[in-house]
């Protein structure tokens, strides 16, 4: 790696805090497609479906 | 859902931007996406760490640019997406655009965010201080405000529908607003401070700058496409789920 | 023009029957003024520098107070069902109704100012330029916040959210009216930023019944 020069410590805290929002966001949309999907399972699997038949 | 069809160019933009349609044809290019993300990020990181020069003015801080340059970007791509969906729910009523703005409203703001983090920490070792009200940090942290305030309004309205009516109307008040905004804020600075602020774009960008800087940018363009149609598949999902559940509480009624 | 003019009438008229409402604003206003010395100090040098942006911020918040009242009171009693249905335009009655509140809540706000100058030692001339600046850029200030209250009007606690909405827009006006005073020290700045609040103003007040009335509308369906 090249050297980062005296301010490394400003340019490890910038993209740390970055990569952590990031995976962070990355996370979140994850778990809430997740949740979203059990609760299809779940009610599927009580036979309820749309109007249409269609499934997810 | 369908509205009158004058051309058959529509008739074909419609066909996929139908809820059901855009869930089958988005499955399937999420991974690919994901993965196109994440060899793009690599390359740009490489870039940035192992083959880029420092900057002849700022030295090594250059590198903080690689991912302030992306956000603050993105944080203005993301309200045009926001824009353009505003003006699908108000001139077609397309569900679709709903969808899109609602989805893409708390990625903008943690974007802005993390333009602001960014550029503080830019800003603490070339200025000085964290903060410093120039044109560009000020404008960023208002649009930011602007982000919050809508993600508000889409938690207030609990008719969603309507919700996203009300909103594309604040949304695009805000899109004229935003030029108006920046001309301000940079009239305000000129008057305060006369000194001009380090500019990344110097004389010339060397291409070795810029190569990072445009793989970084697309990158985080990539990301904010793969997380966007990501999350317009679980809110349309999430509005079938509740549309079910009212359905069963029906049938249990009855 | 009868039946704009019988809409401002009617809301000048109900701002002054519910009571001292309007007075709360400006009392909010001159209170603000009173507290900052406690807040920053009574030195009057410092105080009559930081005059123009105090005065601003009061009217600022007051404004944005205020604003939940545009609309709420017709939304409760059904008045704004029928307005949508009215010979008049739905745009025309927000114009109207913005008028008639600029006359019920700003106005009042302009005539207290000379207790704040007095308070925050003001000189004359700073004075009459803070005065010019409000009237030019009141209009603006609750032209936006129209929007805003239009927006949320049909929330049952939206009420909050509107000042939230409205005050990253209004920036552009709180800058522009706070230079009109104090910019000086560049030559034409502030007959400059006077301008940019004219203009905006006007542009403001022109066309946010638009959006408002059509958030109203949309609010309502």
């Amino acid at each position: 790696m090249i050297a980062l020069g005296q301010h490394a410590d400003f340019i490890i805290w910038a993209y740390a805090g970055v990569t952590l929002g990031t995976l962070a966001l990355i996370g979140v949309v994850i778990v809430q497609a997740r949740m979203v999907n059990a609760r299809l399972k779940t009610l599927e699997a009580q036979g309820i479906r749309r109007r249409s038949g269609r499934s997810a | 859902m369908s509205t009158p069809l004058a051309t058959p160019k529509l008739n074909w933009f419609s066909q996929i931007a139908n809820p059901g349609r855009f869930l089958a044809w988005s499955k399937p290019i999420i991974v690919p996406l994901a993965v196109a993300t994440a060899l793009v990020f690599a390359v740009g990181l490489w870039f940035a760490f192992f083959n880029s020069p420092a900057d002849y003015q700022m030295g090594d801080t250059v590198r903080i640019m690689y991912i302030h340059v992306p956000t603050a970007w993105l944080s203005q791509f993301v309200y045009a997406t926001m824009f353009f969906s505003a003006i699908g729910t108000l001139v077609w009523r397309h569900p679709l655009a709903d969808v899109s703005a609602k989805a893409a409203a708390p990625m903008g703001a943690a974007f802005t965010a993390m333009a602001l983090f960014t550029g503080a920490l830019w800003g603490r070792p070339t200025w000085g201080t964290f903060w410093e009200w120039d044109g560009r940090m000020t404008s960023t942290l208002i649009l930011l405000l602007i982000y919050l305030g809508i993600i508000a309004l889409w938690r207030t309205f609990e008719d969603q529908l309507r919700a996203a009516r009300v909103i594309a109307v604040v949304t695009l008040v805000g899109a004229i607003n935003i030029p108006i905004i920046k001309f301000s804020v940079d009239w305000w600075n000129t008057l305060h401070q006369p000194t001009s602020v380090l500019r990344l774009d110097g004389p010339t960008m060397p291409g070795s700058i810029l190569t990072p800087l445009l793989v970084m940018t697309l990158a985080f363009t990539l990301l904010f496409i793969t997380l966007h149609v990501q999350r317009m598949r679980t809110e349309i999902l999430r509005r079938r789920v509740s549309t079910l559940e009212r359905q069963r509480v029906m049938m249990a009624e009855s | 023009m009868s039946a704009f003019l019988a809409v401002i009438g009617r809301d000048l008229r109900l701002a002054t029957r519910v009571g001292g409402d309007a007075l709360t604003l400006v009392l909010f206003f001159v209170m603000v003024g009173v507290i900052v010395p406690f807040a920053i100090g009574p030195d009057r040098a410092q105080l009559a520098r930081l005059a123009p942006g105090i005065v601003w911020i009061a009217a600022f918040l007051s404004m944005l107070l205020g604003l939940d009242r545009l609309f709420r009171t017709d939304h409760e009693d059904g008045s704004l069902q029928a307005f949508r249905h009215a010979g008049l335009s739905l745009e025309a009655i927000v114009l109207a109704k913005v008028m008639a509140h600029w006359l019920t809540t700003a106005l009042p706000l302009v005539i207290a100012t000379p207790l704040l100058a007095v308070m925050l030692s003001m000189d004359g001339d700073t004075f009459w330029r803070t005065l010019l600046s409000l009237v030019l850029g009141t209009p603006g200030l609750l032209a936006f916040g129209a929007v805003g209250a239009a927006v949320t009007v049909s929330l049952k606690r939206g009420g909050l959210l509107a000042p939230v909405l409205i005050l990253p827009l209004s920036i552009p006006i709180l800058i522009f009216g706070v230079g009109a005073i104090t910019a000086v020290a560049a030559p034409g700045a502030s007959q400059q930023a006077l301008l940019f609040l004219a203009g905006l103003s006007l542009m403001a007040v022109a066309f946010t019944p638009f959006a408002a009335a059509l958030a109203l509308r949309l609010s309502g369906d």
